[in-house]
């Protein structure tokens, strides 16, 4: 393919540059950069096909009535433009009539669940992200502190990281059976997938035993860039742990704290698998763990378009949310080489 | 351990507190170990138990069968739990190829070159990371419906790398950042050109940091469920979503057993490899996190 010769193989030997003869007759890439559309372009059309032609095509469908027979003259009907009507469909609970206007929803219609299950998804995501990161935390500090079986640590750790969120579901679905263990050791004769707070409370207890492991580790890597002088400094200085805790090691930690809340908090607005595999999508009376990522699911089978309109919502919450960490709590996700180097 | 020259009782009382220090640290270690291994153990000893064992509480393994194997591959049931580790294998291990195929020059160019667009690239990356895949349920549903995709590999395989890519890009970035690039430079010295620097010098340096890559993206992959819900017939079902609606014998009756074996099967390759290279996959999970 090129005249080069192979001087390249052991780099940490230094032998002495070639003259001349072994340069390539293609183009040497000097000017730093002069590649990089190149070796960028493959990724940009992927993610244009997979993520931005979908979105695209999301809003739009979102902005489009259904197809299908028109219930006031029974006539088939192609669709067309549908105004904002599948947003207040959502937002609003308006629901459209025969007669050509807007009613509100009737309960039972999954118009009428948008403001629960926002209510519930933000349940979740405080819950799991608060718990979360106090016991994350807690098992940092452990796992910075003890030298030995640190390897053990982590292992075990990795392992609900490790498990599928379906398997898990299932897995606590079954701790969480009448007969099952979770009544037998808290000594509670519970239906947990039964009412309304118990199913809600088993998918935190399941969300945070699968991923506080997730955040111990973001935060363990966070401690140990702390070098070990500045706490030998504060000890001097007679600071006492609690001050040493809290004058030090938050502040210091702040930068893999506020990612990892930031991670954790996306991760927890667009769950789905989870609620739905561990209490059926409904839990309690029907509605109790349906999320906005759920009712998405459950309005596909009901009609597109609405179903576009409230995907489209749940993006652009969660696009927002975003937006505020990285805006204003300063959350450096990108790991910019400008910050910190 | 104890500081010989000075036996005063400030030494004693110090000896002592790094002793209940200790203590502390062994009983958070203990309790941490059991926060991971606890539920786990209790899959695997659930998978092993006869069925109408399923409630027993004893922590020991009791009533040892293999019987809810043999019932989670039954496909008399309906199940078709072989051909679904099958389907995950392959739409696994095809978005993990393609995925690491278009990253690694995205990921080199994000971490070594200057370009126009640069950061702009990265937050795009950043932001389809953070993307929730029900936006993209939707209107895929509809788009493979038309083209008659619903039920092939490419329906499963084309939505899953809006996760893989990005998260392939993300850690390998985090990954070549910390490359040893001076090498490449001396290789470029000694006649090199720079996609031959890259691929002599640079990559077999990188391989550990790829194959930590892969297998994140295979997982991701492995776990993915929502739009293989939706986007999968019977015939590509991948496991997540077999597990999921896993049929027992007896019609509302949650086969736990069986469904505890089949989670044992698909959980315990992902957890020999997390295992094996667990120093490697902490360094990928927190790329980037922490720098």
């Amino acid at each position: 393919m090129t005249t080069a010769v192979d001087t390249a193989p052991a780099p940490a030997a230094p032998s002495p540059a070639p003259a001349g003869g072994g340069r390539p007759r293609r183009r040497l890439l000097r000017g730093e950069g002069s590649g990089a559309p190149l070796l960028v372009l493959p990724t940009v059309v992927l993610l244009g096909i997979v993520i931005v032609y979908p979105v695209v095509r999301g809003v739009w469908m979102s902005f489009q009535k259904d197809p299908g027979l028109d219930k006031a003259t029974g006539m088939f009907v192609q669709g067309g433009t549908a105004g904002f009507s599948n947003y207040t469909h959502w937002l609003l609970q308006q629901c459209a009539v025969a007669s050509g206007g807007t009613t509100p929803c009737p309960s039972g219609n999954l118009g009428a669940e948008f403001w629960v299950a926002v209510g519930v998804t933000v349940f979740f995501t405080v819950a799991s992200v608060s718990i979360e990161l106090v016991l994350g935390m807690w098992f940092a500090m452990i796992m910075h502190r003890s030298f030995k079986g640190r390897g053990l640590l982590r292992a075990s750790v990795l392992v609900p990281w490790a498990i599928p969120t379906a398997v898990t579901a299932k897995l606590w679905f079954f701790i969480f059976d009448y007969r099952g263990v979770a009544n037998r050791l808290l000594g509670t004769h519970l239906l947990w997938m039964g009412d309304a707070w118990p199913a809600r409370f088993a998918v935190v207890i399941a969300d945070v035993w699968k991923t506080t492991p997730f955040i111990a580790l973001l935060l363990l890597a966070g401690l140990q860039v702390i070098p070990d002088e500045v706490y030998e400094a504060a000890k001097m200085d007679g600071a006492s742990a609690w001050q040493r805790f809290t004058r030090i090691t938050l502040p210091l930690v702040r930068p893999a704290l506020v990612v990892a809340v930031l991670f954790r908090t996306l991760d927890v607005l667009r769950i789905f698998d989870l609620p739905w595999i561990l209490t059926g999508g409904g839990g309690g009376s029907g509605h109790a763990t349906t999320t906005l990522s759920i009712l998405v699911v459950q309005q596909i089978r009901q009609g597109f378009s609405s179903a576009a309109a409230l995907s489209t919502i749940t993006f652009l919450l969660i696009f927002a949310v975003a937006f505020v960490f990285v805006k204003f709590l300063g959350a450096n996700v990108a790991g910019t080489p400008e910050e910190g180097r | 351990m104890a500081v010989m020259t000075a036996p005063s009782r400030a030494a004693g009382v110090a000896r002592r507190r790094t002793r209940n220090r200790n203590v502390r640290t062994f009983a958070g270690v203990a309790l941490i170990v059991l926060w991971g291994l606890a539920p786990a153990y209790w899959m695997v000893v659930t998978a092993f138990r006869r069925v109408d064992y399923t409630f027993e509480t004893s922590p020991w393994p009791t009533h040892v069968t293999l019987a809810n194997f043999r019932t989670a591959f039954d496909t008399g049931l309906g199940n078709h739990f072989a051909r679904a580790l099958v389907n995950s294998l392959v739409v696994g291990a095809v978005t993990t190829a393609l995925a690491m195929l278009v990253g690694v020059f995205c990921a080199y160019a994000l971490a070594r070159l200057q370009f126009r667009g640069k950061y702009v690239l990265l937050g795009v990356i950043l932001a389809s990371s953070m993307f929730p895949p029900v936006a993209l349920v939707t209107p895929l549903f509809q788009l493979f419906t038309d083209l008659h995709w619903i039920g092939t590999y490419q329906a499963l395989v084309i939505p899953d790398l809006s996760f893989a890519l990005p998260l392939t890009i993300y850690i390998l970035t985090a990954f070549f950042r910390e490359m040893p690039w001076d090498l490449e430079e001396a290789a470029r010295i000694d006649g090199c050109t720079q996609g031959q620097a890259f691929r002599k010098v640079i990559l077999p340096l990188a391989a550990p940091g790829l194959f930590t890559t892969a297998i994140l993206a295979f997982i991701a992959a492995w776990n993915e469920f929502l739009l293989s819900s939706e986007l999968s017939s019977d015939r590509t079902q991948p496991v997540t979503v077999a597990i999921a609606s896993f049929a027992g014998s007896q019609p509302h009756q949650e086969p736990y057993t069986a469904v505890m074996a089949a989670g044992t099967i698909v959980t315990v390759p992902l957890v020999l490899l997390v295992l094996l290279f667990q120093r490697r996959i902490v360094a990928g999970l927190t790329a980037g996190g922490v720098k």
